[in-house]
C-alpha cells in the first residue's frame, strides 16, 4: 500500500475512454491497438453493415465474423482475415458475446488466444484496451477496483477517490472487458467473478453504492487447457461462460508456414545468420510434433500414443530457433537433424518414464522406416539413447 | 392417359383432380410431415409408394404392432441369398409415414417402383450384402438434384440448403412445398434427363404403368409417394406401349421379400450400405418432437451427459437454446439445424471440449435404435443359407448333444470347421469346441454339437449382418473388431476370423488389431496378445490362407514390446513379477517364431559363437537386446532377471563367463536374500528347469560352483530359497542332480572319485556325520526314515 502503486494504476487519474489512440500516429508505437491498425476497416464494415446491431455494438455480429474471418465488402474493401481457422468457431464466439454468457477462449499456447480476444473486443465495441493481464499476483483490485489512496485519505471514500478497473469500467461502458489467462489469475480472484457475471452487477460498499452493467457488457476470458499446476476454473465459474476450443492449424502447410515465418523473425531479432536451407528441417520438425501430437501418422495410416506435452507450434518454434543457435554457433550454419534432435526430445519427453516410452516407440515404428530420414533416426538414437 | 399437372391445393370436399404426385426426399422428417399432412388434406383412395412391387404382399405387415421402424425390406435372390438389395425405412422416412397413414384408414397400399426380380437380375452379384439399395437413394444418383437445385439457390451445402427450405419450414400450405419441388425438379429433369442413371427411366416406366392400373382401380384420387427426382417422369405424357416396350425382355431371377430389422446406424452414411443420411436420430427427433424441437433437442442431451457424469444445469440447457437460436440468426437459417445445435452442446454443455460431444453424436445423432420385425415376417435368406450349408455338409441339426469329431485335412470337414466358427461369431453356438486350445498346430478338432430351438431366434437376429453365413459373420467381426474394448479381444477376434476362414474381415480386424496396439500404454496387454498373433499365424498356415497383413502387424507389436518392457517389468512385487516372467517366456517363445520379412531364412546355421550372439533377425536382435538389459537392470526383479539370463544362455546369446558374472552379481551377499532367491527360481526354476540341469553340465556346474563359493555363515541364509526352487523339481530329477552333484563337477572326465578336488580317498566318517542334523533339516524326516 504505497502511493507509487497507487499512482501507476492506469488510467487512474486520466480517465481517457477513447483509449489510446487519439492523435498517435499506429507507426509511433511498437503495436499499435487492434481497433487503432484496422481502424479503416472497421469503419468501412460499419458503413456496410445493415444488419441489427445488439446494444452498444460498433457492428452486427455478421460483421463482426467478417472482420475476423476477413472478406470483400460490395464498396470493394478487402477486409484482411485476422483469424485463419474454422468459420464455426469464430461465428459461435461472436454468437456468445450477444447473449448472457462470457466467452471462454481455450487453448494451448500459440493458438491465437489473445489474438482473437483482442479483435473480438476491437470489432464489438471499438475498445480492446480493458484488459486484466492475468498472473498469479493479480488483485481483486484489478478486477474490481482499487482506490486513489491520496484522495481517499483526504476526502475519504468518495466516487472521486475510486479507481474502477477494466471490469468495471466496460460494466459501466456496455463494453467488452478482456481477462487474460485466467487460470493463472488465484481461484479466490476467480470466484470474484461469478456473481459478477451472473448478477452484472458490482458493489462498492465502501460508497454504498453498486454499479450495474448496461447491455453491451460481456467479458472474454483465455485460459491454456494444458499447463498443470494453474488453477483451474471451479464448475461454477466455467458455467459462467461458453467455452470455445481454438484448435492447432489444420493443416501441416500452415503449421510449417507459421513456424517458418516466426523462426525467421525470431533469428533476426537474435542476430542469427539466416539458415541456406532450413526448410526441410522445419517441415520434419512440424511433421515430428503433428504426427505425436494427433496420435496418428501424417498418411493416417499407424495410430501413436502421444505424449504428455503439449507440442504445440509454438515449441515447435522453440526447438526450431534452439537447433538454428546451435547450427550457428556450434555447427557449420546449416540446419542439420543433430541440431533439431536434442531440442525435439526435451519437448516430447516431459514425463521420463511414460514419454520416454511413446518418444522410442515412435522413433522404432514410424522413423526408422521412413524414408531420408535415416540421419534423424540416428541423431535421435544418438541424444536419447 | 391425361397429362398429370402438379399437385394442387385440393378441392373443399378433399378430392383432387389428378393423382397427387408427392416428390420427397427419401428418410427427410420435413418430407415426412409433409406427406402427411398431404395425405390428411386430399384423402385419396390408394397409396402408390416407391418400393419394389413384390412387396405388396409385405406390406400388411407393416400395420403388426410387433414391427418398429427402422426396419427394411430385404429382396435377395432365392438360388443365391449373397445377391439382396435393400430397402430401409425408418420412422421419419416419408415413404414410412405414408404406409402407416394408409394402413390406419384402411387404404391400400400398392408399391410402384420396379419388382426385385428385375432389379436383382440387373444388378452385379455381390457376395458381401453391401447392395446399394437401387430405389432407395436419389442423392445418390449421378446428378445430384439437391446439390444442382442448392447450387442454383447460391448455397454450398446442399444437405443444409434442403434442411432450410424444406426440413425446417414452419406448415403452411400442405400440398405447396410439393408443388414448388415438382416444378424445380421439372427443369432440372428436362436439363440433365435421367442424370447420369439410365435406369431410372426404366423404373419410372415401370412406376407409371404401375400408376395407370392403379387410376383404373380407384380413379384419380391416388397419392404417389417418390422421390423429388421421379415426379416429373410419372406427371410426362406416355403411352402404354412405350412403357411396356422399354420393361420387355428384361431378365428376371427368381426372388424372395421379407422384413429385416434395421438399425440407425445402418441408416448413416458411415456404415456399409447407408441410406445417405448422417443424422437419423436428429431427423427422428425432429419427425417425433410435437414443438419446440431444439428445446427438448437438448432437454435430452443434458440428459444424456449428466448419464455420463457431465454436471449440465438447467441454466446451461437454456443457454444452449439460446446460442443455437442466435447463430442461426447469426448464419440467416430459419430455425436452428444440427450445426447451429452442436456447435451450443460443444461451447455451452461440453466446455468446448469434443470428447462429450463424440457421446452425443454417437448416441443421439445417430442413435442406437434398433428396429423390431413380427414373426409372422418370411424367413430371412441367412436361414435359407445355412439350410443350404447344412444340406451340403451333411450336418443336420438335432436337439439331442453329440460329439463331432472334425479332421481338418479332409475338405468337408474343414468346411464344417468354418461353418461352425462362423457361426459363433454370430451368436449361434450351435457347436462348442471341446479340449482346449492346448495342441495347437493339431489336425484334429473336436466340437460338441446341440441345436437349441432359441437358435433359431438368433439366425434371425443375426439376419441384420447380412444375407449368408459368410458375409453375416464377416460384418459381424468388424463391427466387434471396431467396438471391441481390449486388445486381447481383437487379437481372439483375429484368431477366430482364422479359423473360421473370414478372410474378407482381416484387413479391418487388423487394422482394429494395430491402433489398439499402438494406443495401449501397458506393455503387458501387447505381451499378452503376441502369443495369439504367432498362433494365429501358425494356423493361418495350417489353413492356407494369407498371413502377410497379419505377420506385419505381430512384428509391429513386437516392436512395441522392445521398446515398452523393460520399463515396465521395473519395480514389480512379487506376484507381478511372476505374472511378468511367464509373459517375458510366453513374447521369446513367440518372437523366435515369426517369421522374418527381412532376413529370412537364415543362410547358415553353423556354430555360433557363444560369446558373439548371432541373431538371425533385426527383430531377434533386438529382442536379445531387451533380454540383456533386463538382466542387467536395477530395478528389475531377480525373478525376471534370473528368466532374461537362462534365456540368454539358452539361445547361445550369453556366453558362460557372463552368465557366471551376472549369477554372482545377483546372488552377491549384497543382494536381499529373497531377491537373490527369485533370481535362482527364475533362472532354473520353473516346468522344466531342473531337467535342464540335469542335462546342461554348464548350468549345473554355474551352480554348484556359486553354492560351493558361498560364505558358511550365509549358506543358512541362501538354503530355505534354494529349497523353494530346487523343492520343486520331480523326485526323479532331484535324485539325478543330488547324484551329479556328489560325482562332482567332472564326472564324465575318466578317472576316479578320488580324482574330484575337494574329496578325499576315504570318507571321514565324523564330518559327515556332522552334516546329518542339517541333511535331516533340508529333507525332512522321512528322508531319514
Amino acid at each position: 500500500m504505497s502511493m507509487p502503486e497507487a499512482i501507476a494504476q492506469p488510467g487512474a487519474g486520466a480517465v481517457t475512454d477513447t483509449g489510446p489512440g487519439g492523435p498517435r500516429t499506429a507507426a509511433e508505437v511498437l503495436r499499435p491497438h487492434a481497433e487503432d491498425a484496422f481502424a479503416h476497416e472497421l469503419a468501412a464494415l460499419a458503413a456496410a453493415d445493415d444488419r441489427p446491431r445488439p446494444a452498444r455494438w460498433h457492428l452486427s455480429p455478421r460483421a463482426v465474423a467478417t472482420y475476423l474471418l476477413g472478406g470483400t465488402l460490395p464498396d470493394g474493401t478487402v477486409i484482411t482475415p485476422k483469424y485463419v481457422g474454422p468459420r464455426r468457431i469464430v461465428e459461435v464466439a461472436v454468437t456468445t458475446l450477444a447473449t448472457d454468457r462470457a466467452l471462454l477462449l481455450l487453448g494451448v499456447p500459440g493458438t491465437a488466444k489473445t489474438w482473437v480476444s483482442e479483435h473480438l473486443a476491437a470489432a464489438v465495441c471499438g475498445d480492446s484496451t480493458l484488459l486484466v493481464q492475468g498472473t498469479a499476483g493479480t488483485p481483486e483490485e484489478a478486477i474490481r477496483y482499487g482506490w486513489n489512496y491520496a484522495r481517499l485519505l483526504t476526502e475519504g471514500p468518495t466516487r472521486a477517490a475510486l479507481v474502477p478497473g477494466p471490469v468495471m469500467r466496460a460494466m459501466e461502458r456496455g463494453a467488452i472487458a478482456r481477462v487474460e489467462e485466467l487460470t493463472r489469475v488465484p481461484a479466490d480472484v476467480q470466484d470474484t467473478l461469478i456473481t459478477l457475471l451472473s448478477e452484472k452487477t458490482l458493489p462498492v460498499p465502501e460508497l454504498g453504492e453498486e454499479v450495474q452493467a448496461v447491455p453491451g457488457f460481456n467479458l472474454i476470458a483465455t485460459a491454456n487447457d494444458r499447463d498443470r499446476g494453474v488453477n483451474d476454473l471451479s464448475s461454477a465459474l466455467r458455467r459462467r461462460f461458453n467455452t470455445v476450443v481454438l484448435p492447432l492449424p489444420a493443416t501441416p502447410e500452415d503449421e510449417v508456414d507459421i513456424v517458418a515465418r516466426r523462426v525467421e523473425q525470431l533469428g533476426r531479432s537474435l542476430d542469427l545468420p539466416a539458415p541456406p536451407d532450413g526448410a526441410a528441417e522445419i517441415r520434419r520438425v512440424v511433421t515430428v510434433f503433428r504426427e505425436l501430437r494427433d496420435g496418428v501418422t501424417a498418411d493416417g495410416r499407424t495410430r501413436l500414443k502421444s505424449p504428455s506435452g503439449t507440442l504445440s507450434t509454438a515449441e515447435a518454434i522453440s526447438v526450431v530457433t534452439g537447433g538454428l543457435a546451435l547450427a550457428a554457433h556450434f555447427g557449420d550454419g546449416v540446419l542439420r537433424p543433430s541440431d533439431v534432435a536434442a531440442g525435439i526430445l526435451g519437448a516430447v519427453v516431459r514425463d521420463p518414464a511414460a514419454d520416454r516410452v511413446i518418444w522410442q516407440e515412435y522413433l522404432e515404428t514410424v522413423v526408422r522406416e521412413r524414408d531420408g530420414w535415416k540421419d534423424f533416426y540416428r541423431a535421435c538414437r544418438e541424444v536419447g539413447a | 392417359m391425361t397429362a398429370l399437372a402438379p399437385a394442387r391445393p385440393p378441392a373443399p370436399q378433399g378430392r383432387a383432380p389428378g393423382p397427387l404426385l408427392l416428390g420427397v426426399r427419401h428418410h427427410g422428417p420435413g418430407s415426412a410431415r409433409g406427406v402427411l399432412a398431404a395425405l390428411e388434406a386430399a384423402r385419396p383412395e390408394a397409396v402408390l409408394i416407391e418400393g419394389p412391387a413384390e412387396a405388396d404382399a409385405l406390406v400388411a405387415l407393416a400395420a403388426d404392432p410387433a414391427m418398429r421402424p427402422p426396419v427394411a425390406l430385404l429382396a435377395h435372390a432365392v438360388d443365391d441369398p449373397g445377391r439382396a438389395a435393400f430397402w430401409p425405412f425408418a420412422a421419419f422416412s416419408p415413404e414410412w409415414a405414408a404406409i402407416r397413414w394408409a394402413l390406419g384408414r384402411g387404404v391400400p397400399v400398392r408399391f410402384a417402383d420396379l419388382p426385385a426380380a428385375l432389379t436383382l437380375a440387373a444388378g452385379p452379384a455381390r457376395d458381401d450384402g453391401e447392395e446399394h439399395a437401387p430405389g432407395a437413394d436419389t442423392a445418390a444418383a449421378r446428378i445430384d438434384p439437391l446439390a444442382e437445385l442448392a447450387r442454383a439457390a447460391g448455397h454450398e451445402d446442399p444437405e443444409q440448403w434442403w434442411e432450410d427450405v424444406v426440413e425446417l419450414r414452419g406448415d403452411t400450405d400442405p400440398l405447396a412445398p410439393f408443388e414448388a419441388l415438382a416444378e424445380a425438379m421439372t427443369v432440372l429433369r428436362e436439363r440433365y434427363g435421367h442424370g447420369g442413371h439410365p435406369r431410372d427411366l426404366v423404373r419410372e416406366a415401370h412406376m407409371r404403368l404401375r400408376l395407370r392400373d392403379a387410376r383404373k382401380e380407384f380413379g384419380d384420387a391416388v397419392a404417389v409417394v417418390c422421390g423429388a427426382w421421379h415426379v416429373p417422369a410419372l406427371a410426362r405424357r406416355t403411352t402404354v406401349t412405350a412403357d411396356r416396350a422399354l420393361l420387355k425382355g428384361l431378365p428376371r431371377t427368381k426372388t424372395e421379400l421379407t422384413w429385416v430389422p434395421w438399425t440407425h446406424r445402418r441408416l448413416a452414411r458411415r456404415s456399409g450400405y447407408g441410406a445417405g443420411i448422417e443424422s437419423p436420430g436428429w431427423y427422428g427427433h425432429l419427425f417425433s418432437a410435437p414443438d419446440r424441437p431444439v428445446e427438448r433437442w437438448m432437454t435430452e442431451v443434458a440428459g444424456l451427459l449428466r448419464e455420463s457424469d457431465h454436471p449440465v444445469s438447467s441454466a446451461d440447457v437454456i443457454e444452449a437454446v439460446r446460442l443455437a437460436d442466435a447463430l442461426a440468426a447469426l448464419r440467416g437459417r430459419p430455425r436452428p439445424g444440427l450445426a447451429e445445435t452442436t456447435d451450443a452442446v460443444r461451447a455451452v454443455l461440453c466446455g468446448g471440449s469434443d470428447v462429450p460431444l463424440d457421446l452425443v453424436r454417437d448416441r443421439l445423432v445417430v442413435g442406437d435404435v434398433l428396429g423390431e420385425v413380427p414373426a409372422a415376417a418370411p424367413a430371412v435368406p441367412l436361414q435359407r443359407d445355412l439350410d443350404r450349408l447344412q444340406r451340403r455338409l451333411r450336418l443336420r441339426p438335432g436337439a439331442e448333444e453329440r460329439a463331432l469329431d472334425l479332421d481338418l485335412r479332409g475338405e468337408t470337414d474343414a468346411a464344417r470347421s468354418r461353418l461352425l466358427h462362423r457361426l459363433r461369431l454370430l451368436g449361434v453356438d450351435w457347436g462348442t469346441p471341446t479340449g482346449g486350445r492346448a495342441g495347437t498346430g493339431t489336425f484334429r478338432e473336436p466340437w460338441r454339437l446341440r441345436w437349441e430351438p432359441e437358435l433359431h431366434v438368433r439366425v434371425v437376429e443375426a439376419g441384420v449382418w447380412g444375407t449368408t453365413v459368410e458375409s453375416a459373420a464377416t460384418a459381424r467381426a468388424e463391427a466387434r473388431a471396431l467396438g471391441a474394448g481390449s486388445l486381447g479381444e481383437i487379437t481372439d477376434l483375429a484368431e477366430r476370423c482364422l479359423l473360421a476362414g473370414l478372410t474378407g474381415a482381416l484387413p479391418t480386424v487388423l487394422g482394429a488389431l494395430a491402433d489398439r496396439a499402438a494406443l495401449d500404454t501397458d506393455a503387458a496387454h501387447l505381451a499378452d496378445a503376441l502369443p495369439a498373433l504367432a498362433r494365429a499365424l501358425r494356423y493361418g498356415d495350417v489353413r492356407g490362407t494369407d498371413t502377410a497383413a497379419l505377420a506385419a502387424v505381430a512384428a509391429g507389436l513386437a516392436e512395441r514390446i522392445c521398446v515398452g518392457l523393460p520399463p515396465a517389468c521395473a519395480g514389480l512385487g512379487a506376484d507381478a513379477a511372476a505374472q511378468m516372467r511367464d509373459r517375458v517366456d510366453a513374447v521369446h517363445a513367440a518372437i523366435t517364431l515369426l517369421p522374418d520379412p527381412d532376413l529370412h531364412p537364415t543362410p547358415d546355421p553353423s556354430t555360433p559363437d557363444p560369446s558373439t550372439p548371432v541373431a538371425d533377425s533385426p527383430l531377434v536382435a533386438r529382442w536379445a537386446g531387451v533380454l540383456r538389459r533386463l538382466v542387467r537392470g536395477e530395478r528389475v526383479p531377480g525373478t525376471i532377471r534370473g528368466r532374461a539370463a537362462r534365456t540368454l544362455l539358452d539361445e547361445g546369446w550369453l556366453s558362460e563367463e557372463e552368465t557366471g558374472r551376472a549369477m554372482g552379481l545377483a546372488l552377491s551377499p549384497g543382494t536381499p536374500p529373497a531377491d537373490a532367491a527369485a533370481w535362482i527360481d527364475g533362472f532354473a526354476g520353473g516346468p522344466g528347469g531342473g531337467l535342464l540341469l540335469v542335462h546342461d553340465e554348464r548350468l549345473l556346474a554355474l551352480l554348484d560352483g556359486w553354492l560351493t563359493g558361498v560364505p558358511a555363515e550365509a549358506f543358512t541364509d541362501v538354503l530355505p530359497l534354494l529349497r523353494r526352487t530346487f523343492g520343486g523339481y520331480e523326485a526323479g530329477v532331484r535324485r539325478t542332480l543330488g547324484e551329479l552333484v556328489a560325482r562332482g563337477p567332472d564326472a564324465a572326465a575318466p578317472g576316479s572319485a578320488a580324482l574330484i578336488p575337494g574329496f578325499a580317498a576315504d570318507p571321514d566318517e565324523e564330518r559327515a556325520d556332522g552334516v546329518l542334523p542339517l541333511l535331516h533339516l533340508v529333507l525332512g524326516p522321512e528322508a531319514a526314515a
